[in-house]
């Protein structure tokens, strides 16, 4: 059973549409990246699948319902959206307990939580002095407090210290791990890579792709070959395609050994001749790059 | 709904600015008639009859009201101003059964301790007063009457704070529908004006407190006159509520 499932989902704030007609599944039992650049409508989407927002156009289904129809919604989705919307002035127990409370969860599981989450001996610490780390950590609590099948994190790891990433991401695969169904977005396409193992891309609003993480690396990026020599210049002329660079050369769609041979029968010195991989990184990049909404 | 009453529950009793409010309220409930009173006393040509001591007791309720009202503001407006709203309506997703809570919760909250300043203030009027003899019947209806009208104003200022979402933007607007504007009404002409003034929030709202009729609104029907106007504050906020992305 498809744990989210948007059909045609749309949103518009006045003039500027911020998703335009997306459709996708999120599946259990994997970690899905919600891949975008900055403004490409990732929190918009998260929200409407939360019933915060409403669509313009199109709908969007939590395990079959719309958002607001779950009971207890959240021992069913726990979702982090933004760590420091926190009411500064309550505990981070009390904050927790009224969360539990509101969904019939006992008060025990405030204890719980906040010990996984590390959390344990600040508990009675007012949320507002706590630093960006302590806070994530505070929204994480409040995210498995239902012990929900569903989980969503929308840029978890902005800001945070590399302990605090390398938490997050072990705490992600643990969860999909044991079935549960992961949806985190970010606009970090290395983070994605460590984490992910399916991808929805999308740019301005619209989808991009909705594929495995090496289906997305093949299919849009091809590597290239990357050449240096004393002569370069002289490579250059002789391989035609590429682009010449003040100390090196750039290759696509020539393979090493090609260029190689072609060298050798010319009699020009090599200094390096390299296939370079194609990076998600890379593939990321390309795909994205018409959908900037602000390019510097 | 009992869950979201126990939520509603915890988050009002745990941040400070419920403490404070309602500090404020009880100390401007006391403080008020203690000054009055002694004041009032003082200048008296004789004895003050009992039921003069109890409405001059209770003139602290005019200013306390701002303080409820902030209290109501408050319970809606800091959820939107930290983004916590977001929380809570993953948590209750129905927008109108969170509301319901915060009303219930806050209405509950409020009569309790504003019957209790209310009669700690009649207290303190007639240790000051010692009148002759004073009516028990009449000393709670104005105690009950006076937190009825405290409670009316917070719940104006939650249902402000529902329909502005910003804290600074619903205060001024509660200061001005409560204190500011309803004797501003007076001065508006002609029997029209008149009766106008007579309806105005407070101008209908505070006689429950006092006890005292104005032209054709009674205590009661004054009262009514008033929670009409929290309900068309509630109720717009309600609907914007709905509606509007959180």
């Amino acid at each position: 059973m498809t744990a989210i499932r948007a059909t045609n989902l749309s949103k518009r704030y006045g003039k500027t549409m911020a998703v335009t007609d997306l459709s996708f599944d999120v599946d259990p039992g994997r970690v899905t990246g919600f891949l975008g650049p900055n403004g490409a409508g990732k929190s918009t989407t998260m929200r409407m699948v939360l019933g915060l927002d409403h669509p313009s156009g199109g709908s969007v289904l939590v395990d079959g319902k719309p958002y607001q129809e779950l009971r207890h919604p959240l021992r069913k989705v726990g979702a982090l959206l933004d760590a420091k919307a926190v009411h500064g002035g309550r505990s981070a127990r009390n904050h927790l307990l009224a969360i539990a409370q509101s969904n019939g969860i006992p008060a025990a599981r405030v204890e719980e939580v906040l010990e996984l989450v590390g959390l344990g001996n600040v508990a009675g610490r007012r949320v507002g002095g706590f630093s960006l780390g302590m806070s994530q950590r505070l929204g994480i609590a409040a995210a498995l407090l239902g012990d929900p099948e569903i989980l969503l994190f929308d840029e978890p790891v902005n800001g945070l210290d590399p302990d605090g990433i390398l938490w997050i991401r072990t705490l992600m695969r643990g969860l999909a791990a044991e079935g549960r169904t992961v949806f985190v977005s970010s606009h970090l396409m290395s983070e994605m890579s460590q984490t992910a193992d399916h991808l929805i891309v999308i740019g301005k609003g619209r989808l991009i792709a909705d594929t495995s993480v090496p289906e997305f690396i093949g299919r849009s990026s091809q590597g290239y070959v990357l050449v240096r020599s004393p002569r370069l210049a002289e490579v250059a002329e002789l391989v035609k395609v590429g682009e010449l660079h003040t100390d090196h050369l750039r290759v696509t769609g020539v393979s090493p050994l090609e260029i190689g041979t072609m060298t050798a029968r010319a009699g020009l010195p090599l200094e390096e001749l390299t296939f370079v991989k194609p990076s998600l990184e890379a593939a990321y990049m390309e795909l994205t790059k018409d959908s900037l909404e602000y390019t510097s | 709904m009992t869950d979201v009453l126990r939520s509603e529950w915890t988050k009002i009793r745990s941040v400070r600015s419920t403490l404070w409010t309602l500090a404020t309220t009880v100390v401007l409930m006391l403080g008020v008639s203690a000054l009055l009173s002694a004041s009032v006393r003082s200048t008296a040509d004789g004895p003050v009859p009992g039921e003069q001591a109890v409405i001059v007791s209770l003139q602290g309720a005019s200013l306390a009201a701002l303080a409820m009202a902030a209290l109501g503001v408050l319970v809606i407006s800091s959820e939107y101003r930290t983004g916590a709203i977001r929380t809570s309506l993953m948590a209750v997703p129905r927008r109108m059964s969170l509301l319901t809570g915060k009303i219930v919760v806050f209405t509950a909250v409020s009569l309790v301790v504003c019957l209790l300043a209310s009669a700690g203030a009649i207290g303190v009027g007639l240790a000051i007063f010692q009148p002759a003899s004073v009516e028990a019947g009449e000393v709670v209806r104005s105690a009950l009457g006076s937190s009825l009208y405290l409670t009316a104003c917070g719940l104006f200022g939650l249902g402000l704070g529902t329909l502005i979402r910003h804290t600074p933007g619903a205060i001024v607007s509660a200061i001005a529908l409560i204190l500011v504007l309803p004797p501003l009404t007076t001065q508006l002409p002609g029997e029209w004006g008149r009766t106008v003034s007579e309806h105005f929030t407070t101008n209908a709202g505070a006689l429950i407190v006092s006890g005292q009729s104005t032209g054709s609104l009674g205590p009661w029907s004054g009262f009514a006159v008033y929670l009409v106007w929290v309900a068309a504050a509630m109720l717009a906020g309600a609907v914007l509520m709905r509606r509007r992305d959180a």
